[in-house]
């Protein structure tokens, strides 16, 4: 039944490409099959829109308007304007930072549904003292917003974590519970004390000097430099440090792991706390790299999103890069798709679940694909299991 | 006697005197909103019925929420395609029942089960993470919705329509001590009215018949049950497609009868507030229902205190907190029933976990 463990023979036998296969076969074959469907969804959505012919090419139409959204057009490149990849990078910040919040917790058998709560505590950590510190010095500003909001994302993610380790309260319920808490909470911070006075709607002042500086023109921010450290810095911590392996020993075998000495709550507290601190990251990036400030309504997608790119990427903080890019560049496309094809941006959120889909039938596809090389079990680890599953 | 000098003098004591203002102003304000209340239950604890069935067998369901929500869209699309078919009818004088309303709810049904058939493919024949299986039908759910939903709505289409109430005689709800619990289960509409029913048969149907108790031991033990000759896989099957039932007619009842059309997101969390009622209620369908009760309580209490909050010092105290956090109030109620205060409560042994045959020698 089981292939057993990799040995160093089985390893040598089995091909390079093999070996490569069996890494992006299941993606690959998911991502191109979801695309197609895509299509399909948008043909067999076309009789719904009102007072237009049928149009067999739309899906060309609608991807071709997402792909020129996305990374623009050689003309633009021509004339030195790339402003559509940067805004895909935009997008791909804040998806890095909660994907890596998702992947961090299921390495330790964790599943956060939360990092939507929690980025929202992160964007309003950030936003209160942004505006607090809006004129003060640049980098005091910068620092001290940042670490506001990553300190209210790991609270919001620490409760959860805690009641997980000391009270049996399944993460994955709890964790929902505190994104509708965080919704109410910010929507009645920002129509009450953190409101401009004046204002008719419920909008904050601008943090000012604490927004994050722009490093790439026009809008690419100093988040897109972040994410790419955050990816690194948290691969450095689950394969180089000690906690990093008592984390993914606690995933894997959470009894096995206390037998050998770890202490399995406070691992699950930690790791909590430590995803949630990602996903404020995720918020400060959208609070101070995008919006400057917050309506009551400031909310996006990033909460889902996350968790698709965290399980497309099967949880490895290098991976999260390009699937978070994948889902941040459908994102920056999807106006432009919505303005030309009048396919509505939330053809996203389809594709996307159809992704998932996709993904847990993996064990299908990747018999499909024949992509099963000996020795090659820990592919499925993503999917495999998040720690006991009762809720 | 006069015991106004008492009553005054417990007010006069801080803490003690709001407990007691608090008491007075839910006494004063529940009854005359029974049927409210009712009306909040009910989607609670017919999904909470879900998760009952689907966790006796020993298959953890988060995804309610989705299916619900998927239910709700689907009455709602069915209601507006259907309903010109039949010449756009008024409705009956038996809760407004109309064709196209029985359409759209069995079409609602079909579309949970269907959902739940999935989640019982992903989850017990897959053998994939089954809180993960759920999390992709919410997502799924959310996501599919959203699309069809801003397709739709551009031609701002008119649906069905929606159950009516039930109107009991004034003579019965005005009767004292009871009149406010005969307005409670009789002045709703058809699916609130016979979520009671469905509950107490399926209480029975658990605990007294051959099914239930088969379904309990796949759920406790399936190992044990498949040697006594039980066919786990497929009973485990049929669970999960009847539990979809129930949350197919939760999602009805949100766009078919609390409301007459279909919002994004209208789900607002009450499949996994059901998961909670669920727990609280030890996994058997009264206590879920009673629990689904308590937080429909804390639900309308929530929207009460907002329209007519009490007078007094409780009143202030009230009226201070923004108003978005007495939204926030079931879900914080959720949460520390999930933390337990409400008591330890054990789910069945073998919930969550995939079965695997053992191998024939």
């Amino acid at each position: 039944m089981s292939a057993g463990t990799p040995t160093a023979e089985t390893r040598d036998r089995v091909s390079t490409a093999a070996r490569l296969w069996s890494v992006v076969a299941v993606p690959l074959a998911v991502i191109v099959g979801s695309v197609v469907l895509g299509a399909a969804v948008i043909l067999l959505s076309e009789p719904l829109i009102p007072g237009k012919a049928f149009d067999p090419w739309l899906w060309v139409t609608a991807y071709q308007a997402m792909i020129q959204g996305a990374i623009g057009t050689p003309h633009e490149w021509l004339a030195g304007d790339f402003h559509a990849i940067v805004g895909t990078m935009v997008n791909t910040a804040p998806l890095v930072f909660g994907g890596l919040a998702v992947g961090f917790g299921f390495k330790a058998g964790l599943f956060n549904i939360g990092v939507q709560g929690q980025f929202l505590l992160g964007a309003l950590g950030a936003v209160t003292v942004g505006v607090w510190l809006a004129a003060a010095p640049a980098p005091v500003a910068i620092v001290c917003a940042t670490l506001a909001g990553m300190a209210l994302g790991a609270a919001w993610g620490f409760v959860p974590g805690f009641l997980k380790a000391f009270s049996g309260a399944h993460e994955v319920v709890s964790t929902i519970m505190m994104n509708y808490i965080a919704i109410q909470l910010l929507a009645a911070l920002v129509s009450g004390p953190l409101k401009v006075p004046q204002s008719p709607q419920a909008i904050t002042y601008d943090v000012g000097n604490a927004a994050w500086p722009i490093i790439l023109p026009p809008n690419g921010h100093l988040g897109i430099l972040l994410a790419v450290i955050a990816a690194i810095v948290v691969w450095w911590i689950l394969f180089r440090t000690t906690w990093g392996f008592e984390v993914r020993a606690t995933g894997a075998n959470s009894d096995a792991s206390r037998y050998a000495g770890m202490r399995p709550r406070l691992i699950i507290v930690a790791t909590m706390t430590f995803s949630g601190m990602l996903a404020g990251l995720a918020g400060c990036c959208v609070l101070l790299g995008v919006t400057h400030s917050m309506t009551s309504s400031f909310g996006t997608t990033v909460g889902f999103d996350s968790i698709a790119v965290a399980l497309l990427a099967r949880s490895n903080p290098i991976l999260i890069m390009p699937s978070a890019l994948l889902f941040g560049a459908m994102r920056a496309g999807a106006g432009l798709m919505q303005i030309k094809a009048e396919i509505p941006a939330e053809l996203v959120d389809v594709i996307q679940a159809m992704i998932l889909f996709a993904l847990v039938a993996s064990p299908v596809i990747r018999r499909l694909l024949h992509a099963d090389p000996r020795g090659e079990r820990h592919t499925e680890s993503a999917v495999a299991s998040v720690g006991d599953s009762v809720p | 006697m006069d015991i106004t000098w008492l009553i005054n003098g417990l007010y006069s004591i801080p803490i003690l005197g709001l407990a007691f203002q608090l008491v007075g102003y839910l006494v004063a304000i529940l009854p005359g909103n029974a049927a409210t209340i009712m009306l909040q239950a009910t989607p609670l604890a017919l999904a909470a019925m879900t998760g009952v069935i689907c966790e006796r067998s020993g298959v953890v369901n988060i995804g309610i929420e989705g299916t619900m929500l998927a239910s709700a869209f689907t009455a709602w699309v069915v209601g507006i395609a259907v309903n010109p078919l039949f010449g756009n009818p008024t409705g009956s004088d038996i809760f407004g029942i109309t064709m196209p309303l029985l359409i759209a709810l069995a079409a609602a049904v079909l579309v949970a089960v269907l959902i739940s058939g999935v989640h019982a493919w992903m989850s017990i024949s897959l053998r994939a993470d089954q809180i993960i299986s759920g999390t992709i039908i919410n997502i799924a759910a959310a996501g599919v919705t959203g699309y069809l939903d801003q397709l739709i709505s551009k031609s701002s289409p008119v649906g069905a329509g929606e159950f009516a109430a039930f109107q009991p005689p004034d003579a019965l709800t005005q009767l004292p001590v009871v009149g406010w619990l005969i307005a409670m289960f009789l002045n709703q509409g058809p699916i609130a009215m016979s979520t009671v029913f469905l509950v107490i048969g399926l209480q029975i149907w658990l605990f007294r018949s051959r099914w239930g108790l088969r379904t309990r031991a796949v759920g406790e033990h399936p190992r044990a049950a498949e040697t006594v000759g039980i066919d786990v896989i497929r009973l485990r099957y049929q669970n999960v497609m009847i539990a979809g039932v129930f949350a197919g007619l939760a999602g009805a009842f949100l766009s078919m009868e609390a409301t007459n059309s279909f919002q994004i997101g209208m789900t607002i969390g009450r499949g996994f507030i059901a998961l909670a009622a669920m727990i609280m209620g030890r996994w058997t369908p009264i206590g879920g229902f009673l629990s689904a009760l308590l937080f429909a309580v804390f639900l309308e209490i929530s929207q009460l205190i907002k329209i007519a909050p009490p007078s007094g010092d409780l009143g202030g105290v009230m009226t201070a907190v923004p108003a978005q956090l007495w939204d926030a109030l079931p879900y914080i109620l959720t949460i520390v029933v999930l933390a337990g205060v409400v008591g330890r409560s054990i789910p069945p042994a073998a919930d969550g976990q995939p079965y695997e045959r053992e191998a024939a020698t």
